[in-house]
């Protein structure tokens, strides 16, 4: 009586839990694919290599090329200076690192257009030896730098702790170098985390959309990522491009998802 | 597991022996400092001199404008509601993924990330495709207040789940069964052992969820329609301020919303140090 009581309330709350992900994400991004499919695969492929869509294509990738190793360098760096120094300015560094997470895409394009934009803090100087950064990539490159920032240094400060210095210590008093110790001891034992931040500074800068739509200025087929394109689509009621640029990007996101999972499973062995 | 905001929160371990180079760790913090400053720091500094640009009247007139201020509101009161939807979707979601058996549960558990890696303006999108006004679903909700909050559930779903998951996992069932052979029901169960020790986990979950909904700007964009006093959320407020090159009140609605968001990820850092500390006797 008890146990078929439990196992049914058991049963109901598995079928609200998965009933809820069902109606909010899985049967829209569903539906995106069937609409995307429904007159062929031809159509579909013709929506997405248009030439604004191929050059969306190639802007998405630019951010991803710049912004990820920037702040894989930067992440590991940090992730280091945090753990292992002492130095004055990191109490304020480490409660100021997790702040992109907290700042809305849109403020975080106005942030960049007040100090880089023509009229800026230094924007002025450098549109004075004819460098535009704002409504331009490098203002686009930055705005997907600044909300991919946190994620290196997140996977990986963690690890570190984990790991402790004995190894590295060991490594010291046997002669080796700082450099040498970084490449032999450090790094291979970090290299999960690091893998894991870097798939989720790749997610982050594949898909951002409000901070680079404020600094892009949005001129079609010269500053629009694949994101910008897939609204400017729909804007133009063209929704079959719309739904295949987003079919695309959805696709890049289950890779991601994907490889997560692999690291995870990596991670329990 | 993208939510890790404990992580900063675990105590130092010391160098020992000055170690690893006591000069590298401090060119690399100043390295640091200066690549977070000119891409963080100065620009966000700017729009703090931005707001007050025009003097603290201009500041206050610009946060109490009827459009800005309805947007605010609405934005402050549908996060609420959404973190309030998160508490018990996001708590339960956690539960079944962690106690119950069934075929599938793998690719369900993958599937909760999904919102943190699919592009926003396609989450917004997906959402317009089903539930909009050409979508197969008996109702549109498209343009509707309902729109921007279940565009915001979308978003933020996994915050509570992946921060109550770890918890429910390492969670001692001694005591639960203790309590059961005493004959307490399930649901006492869970409302006197189990729930108080998730607390923590879902309080810092619902406030990280509360600080991106309030932000939340590409899912919203397509399917609200940004009716201005209905459902223009506050930072498609901005946007549009910023697109008619009103800066100045720009920047003093961001600094509310920086204000706010800032005092969200405290209280977050503060309830995983609790978190820990207890944790670690």
């Amino acid at each position: 009586m008890v146990v078929a009581s439990s196992r049914r309330s058991r049963i109901t709350l598995r079928v609200i839990a998965l009933g809820y992900l069902a109606l909010l994400l899985a049967i829209p991004v569903a539906m995106v694919f069937y609409r995307t499919f429904e007159h062929g695969f031809g159509s579909a492929w013709e929506a997405v290599t248009t030439p604004p869509a191929q050059h969306a294509f190639y802007l998405t990738c630019l951010m991803v090329v710049i912004a990820v190793p920037l702040n894989t360098l930067f992440g590991v760096g940090l992730a280091l200076a945090l753990v292992r120094g002492r130095w004055r300015g990191k109490t304020l560094v480490s409660a100021i690192v997790d702040l992109p997470f907290a700042v809305s895409p849109v403020v975080v394009g106005l942030a960049l257009i007040l100090v880089y934009g023509n009229s800026g803090w230094i924007g002025g100087w450098f549109a004075d030896n004819g460098m535009r950064i704002i409504f331009s990539t490098p203002g686009m490159v930055l705005a997907t730098i600044f909300v991919s920032l946190p994620f290196v240094v997140r996977e990986v400060v963690p690890v570190l702790r984990e790991i402790g210095t004995d190894q590295e210590e060991a490594a010291h008093v046997l002669g080796a170098g700082p450099l040498q110790t970084f490449w032999r001891i450090t790094l291979p034992a970090i290299r999960w985390g690091v893998a894991y931040g870097v798939i989720l500074t790749t997610a982050r800068s594949l898909g951002e959309f409000g901070a680079v739509a404020v600094v892009s200025g949005k001129i079609e087929g010269q500053t629009e990522t694949m994101t910008l394109f897939v609204e400017q689509r729909y804007q133009a009621f063209d929704l079959a491009g719309a739904y295949a640029a987003a079919v695309v990007l959805a696709l890049l996101a289950l890779a991601v998802i994907a490889g997560m999972t692999l690291l995870d499973r990596r991670n329990e062995t | 597991m993208s939510v890790r905001a404990d992580a900063a929160a675990l105590p130092a371990r010391p160098v020992r022996g000055g170690l690893a180079c006591a000069a590298g760790p401090a060119v690399g913090g100043a390295l640091a400092t200066a690549y977070i400053s000119l891409i963080v720091l100065i620009p966000l500094a700017a729009v703090v001199v931005e707001s007050t640009a025009g003097g603290m009247s201009a500041f206050w007139s610009a946060i109490t404008g009827a459009q800005a201020f309805a947007a605010m509101r609405f934005t402050v009161v549908v996060s609420l509601a959404v973190v309030a939807v998160n508490i018990l979707t996001g708590t339960l979601i956690a539960w079944v993924l962690v106690r119950d058996r069934f075929p599938g549960k793998r690719a369900i558990n993958a599937l909760i990330d999904l919102p943190f890696a699919l592009p926003t303006i396609v989450a917004g999108l997906v959402l317009l495709a089903l539930y909009g006004p050409k979508g197969p679903a008996p109702f549109d909700i498209g343009f509707t207040r309902i729109a921007v909050a279940l565009a915001l559930a979308f978003v933020t779903l996994p915050f509570v789940v992946r921060s109550v998951q770890p918890v429910l996992m390492e969670l001692d069932r001694e005591m639960e069964e203790a309590a059961a052979s005493l004959g307490a029901k399930p649901a006492t169960v869970f409302r006197r052992i189990v729930l108080p020790n998730l607390v923590p986990a879902i309080a810092a979950g619902a406030g990280l969820a509360f600080a991106r909904a309030l932000g939340e700007f590409g899912s919203v964009v397509l399917i609200s329609g940004n009716i201005p006093f209905k459902t223009e959320v506050a930072s498609v407020f901005l946007f549009g301020q910023i697109e008619s090159d009103n800066t100045a009140g720009a920047a003093s609605v961001s600094v509310v919303l920086l204000v706010l968001s800032f005092v969200l990820l405290l209280f977050v850092s503060w309830i995983s140090t609790r978190g820990v500390r207890r944790g670690g006797g």
